[in-house]
């Protein structure tokens, strides 16, 4: 749920734009899964201490995850942590630390053998693991290469190959993007316009994607150049020249003509199956 | 009986009239008096109609500025630093009231100047938005970031009290305009990032005490629960509904949607239809008790909450005249029900791009199709999470018969991040993957079918309506105001804001005479058709 904003959109393009920066460095991986966040993400989000958080890890596996659980999300007879409004409201360890000197005898809990520094050291781990099922910046993407190439290869030739080439200008793509980057970018070049909650999108795309408009006023004169911004009532764009020009719309006058080169891109998406989209990716990562 | 309950209403309105002054009495909310817009939907039905006509269809061309002030907040009074104004303003008596997150207005309607700023203390609790307040008498309530109701003296801004309603630590947020119906004042609140357990309060308008809680999830024993595995995973289900409902007054029902359950995309821990999340709920707003539902998204894991406003209105069925509720429902749905039973009549796509149901359940509800919930490789599906409609006003016009509302044909990646058994929070993320467009709909509620449609050509089409007996539809996109005639689609008049519409535009009568006004970012436009000098 929650509100879903207008005004947050602009802001989660820009986090997305962001974040897809990080996916094109050369050095992404090729697991298909997705970089910058995870657990790095979420000890650095709860500003919880990494050497503190570390031992913390260990101890809770120790000492507390045979009840609670490995992730801390319950047990046979042990609640769930992340879900404990103890563990939430928990500030500086005021809350939780009583609980872990004493245990909880009449509730079957045992008292865990921690010295202070130590039960600082798994409050430190909780915070995190909260902190991080409750930020989606902090949640990592899995493996999106579950495709076969081969059907990808086939698919690509049919319905892209009228204007991509694997030879061309995809040529070794498949080393500039993670595969989940790579696939969010060919779904949509222009970015993850009209929703999308969380996730990077694509980069913004090249010059070639640019929208271009033609305005055909009465006197026959036809000005054309890159869409600078359009409503039902005005039009501007920049000619080849870089001249800005604009435009009072009044209905169908002028006549606008407006054309994205990446629609085909828009129109396909009534027409994948998630198989496609899958096989496609697959064989997008093999263009090194 | 029910004329009983109209009886009892009008009676202590007179017996309390001397204590409302300048106030609104709970009466005057049954039919509101045009020199005024007294709830968050302007009157109980939601329909955002207005049956003013001075500025109509025929001079429309000549409305123009009557005033425009910028608002200055503090605390935090907008996402991103700017104050984004997204309540929607009440009128009464010649008073604007209206909010931003922890930010309260108090502005003299004849001139846009501010008369008092209330700023609640700084807190942790998020600012994405707020709806406005509700009034009752002097009083004005309105939810805080960190989940308190706030009640404010109207005549001064000054606080009269402040009770907790959800602890901000387990990540409950507040947004919602309250709901003023008789002596109670309906609440609701928001966050589903931390699987926390969703409700609907009722509480005394004079000391803010609990008068009832309704769990928007079955307890223990509770009809409902067999839609979920277990009692924990319904205590965890969420489903907060975080705009404020509309009510009848004959039936006794305040009818509202709610929200998605949780985890919000990971459905492992929660398989069955998971009431009532996703749902049109009608309550009993004395008691708190639910009356009747309808799931617009049964077993929801694309986050499409079922909060956008049921309207009420009554319309002629198969020649039978009925009291009807419509609603275009996030997931692409567009539903019309008998408000008495809950019983659909019309279930129809609204956009047609929508991809991820198969056919509909015995009751009319959609059934998910499971090949489109979130995978770790993801799924494409249509709308996206953000919605093929979301929580701005939808309008209903009695005289076209048509149900106004901003759509969006949007697409996204579904992806499940959580493969736990026991997935936590979100669970999931999706990627907007690009739209087939963005159009200004009006549905005949008859058939679910728009009778006329308005593409545009960018911008946002997810934005707020206000339909009036002057034969308009006021909406916008982009930082334009725009004015449609309502029958056919016809833009009539436009103008360019400093920014964009926030809230729905309202109208009203002030001295005699209409205004249109709307918030757009951090100030507030007034609009008026002028008459030549005398």
């Amino acid at each position: 749920m929650l509100n879903r904003e207008r005004g947050a959109l602009p802001l989660l393009l820009l986090l997305a734009a962001g974040a897809s920066l990080t996916a094109q460095e050369p050095a992404a991986g090729r697991a298909g899964r997705s970089q910058g966040r995870g657990e790095a993400a979420a000890v650095s989000g709860s500003k919880e201490d990494p050497a503190a958080v570390g031992r913390g890890a260990k101890l809770y596996q120790t000492n507390c995850a045979g009840c609670h659980g490995a992730t801390a999300r319950g047990g046979v007879g042990a609640p769930d942590l992340i879900r404990s409004s103890l563990v939430l409201d928990d500030e500086k360890g005021i809350l939780i630390a009583p609980v872990l000197r004493n245990g909880r005898p009449d509730a079957g809990m045992p008292k865990p053998n921690l010295t202070e520094a130590e039960i600082g050291d798994v409050i430190a781990w909780l915070h995190v693991q909260t902190f991080a099922a409750g930020h989606r910046t902090t949640y990592a993407f899995q493996d999106v290469l579950t495709g076969d190439a081969k059907k990808g290869e086939a698919y690509f030739a049919t319905t892209c190959g009228s204007c991509h080439s694997a030879t061309g200008d995809l040529k070794g793509i498949g080393s500039r993007y993670d595969a989940f980057a790579l696939q969010a970018r060919w779904l949509q070049p222009r970015g993850g316009r009209g929703g999308g909650r969380g996730g990077r999108g694509a980069a913004t795309a090249s010059a070639r994607g640019a929208v271009t408009v033609t305005v055909m006023l009465a006197s026959g004169q036809k000005v054309s150049g890159t869409l600078d911004r359009i409503d039902d009532f005005s039009v501007s764009l920049h000619d080849a020249s870089g001249d800005y020009h604009s435009f009072t719309r009044e209905g169908d006058s002028p006549r606008v003509e407006v054309h994205d080169p990446l629609k085909p891109h828009t129109d396909l998406l009534a027409k994948y199956t998630d198989a496609d989209i899958h096989n496609v990716t697959a064989y997008l990562v093999t263009l090194k | 009986m029910r004329n009983h309950r109209l009886l009892l209403v009008a009676f202590l309105a007179l017996a309390l009239s001397g204590a409302y002054g300048q106030g609104l009495t709970p009466a005057e909310l049954l039919k509101p008096p045009a020199d005024s817009w007294p709830t968050y939907n302007g009157d109980y039905s939601g329909r955002r109609f207005s049956s003013l006509t001075q500025i109509n269809a025929s001079n429309v061309h000549n409305l123009s500025l009557a005033w425009a002030t910028r608002f200055t907040a503090g605390g935090g009074g907008g996402r991103g630093g700017g104050v984004q104004i997204k309540s929607t303003p009440l009128l009464v008596n010649g008073i604007l009231y209206f909010t931003s997150p922890n930010n309260v207005w108090a502005a003299d309607a004849r001139t846009g100047r501010e008369l008092w700023h209330y700023e609640y203390p700084p807190n942790t609790g998020s600012t994405i938005g707020n709806r406005g307040v509700g009034m009752y008498g002097n009083w004005l309530f309105f939810e805080s970031p960190d989940s308190n109701l706030v009640s404010l003296d109207a005549r001064t801004g000054k606080l009269r009290w402040k009770v907790s309603i959800a602890d901000p630590k387990l990540d409950y947020t507040s947004t919602v305009a309250p709901v003023v119906i008789g002596n109670h004042i309906v609440t609701g609140i928001g966050g589903d990032h931390l699987d926390n357990p969703g409700f609907i309060q009722s509480r005394d308008p004079e000391t803010g005490a609990l008068q009832w809680k309704w769990w928007t999830t079955p307890r223990k024993g509770e009809p409902g629960m067999e839609t979920w595995p277990d009692e924990y995973s319904s205590a965890h289900g969420t489903g907060q509904a975080w705009i404020p409902g509309t009510y009848d007054p004959e039936l006794n029902l305040y009818i509202v949607g709610t929200g998605n359950p949780n985890p919000v995309m990971a459905e492992k821990s929660r398989k069955g239809d998971d009431l009532y999340t996703c749902s049109i709920v009608a309550l009993n707003p004395d008691t708190g008790k639910l009356v009747w539902y309808f799931q617009p998204s049964p077993h929801d894991v694309h986050d499409w909450d079922a909060v956008e406003t049921p309207i009420l209105f009554d319309g002629v069925i198969d020649g039978q005249q009925r009291k009807l509720v419509a609603q275009a429902s996030r997931n692409g749905y567009f539903f019309v029900l008998d408000r008495t039973t809950g019983k659909r009549i019309v279930g129809t796509p609204f956009i047609d791009t929508v991809n991820w149901a198969k056919g509909f359940d015995a009751k009319g509800q959609p059934i998910a199709n499971p090949a489109k919930y979130p995978t770790t490789d993801g799924v494409l599906v249509s709308p996206s999470s953000n919605g093929a409609t979301n929580w701005q006003a939808p309008s209903y016009d009695p005289d076209t018969g048509l149900f106004y509302v901003g759509t969006s044909r949007s697409y996204s990646m579904f992806y499940l991040t959580d493969t736990d058994d026991h997935p936590e929070g979100w669970g999931g993320l999706d990627t907007g993957v690009g739209n087939e467009g963005n159009a200004l709909l009006a549905i005949d509620y008859r058939t679910g079918k728009a009778v006329w449609r308005h593409d545009w050509p960018s911008g946002s089409g997810i934005v707020n309506n206000l339909s009036t007996a002057g034969k308009l539809l006021f909406t916008s996109n982009g930082s334009n105001l725009i004015a449609f005639q309502a029958a056919t689609g016809k833009i009539l008049w436009h103008t360019g804001l400093m920014a964009s519409p926030s809230a729905g535009p309202i109208t009203y009568l002030l001295d005699g005479k209409q205004y249109v006004l709307v918030a757009a970012g951090d100030s507030l436009y007034a609009f008026t058709v002028n008459r030549p000098a005398p």
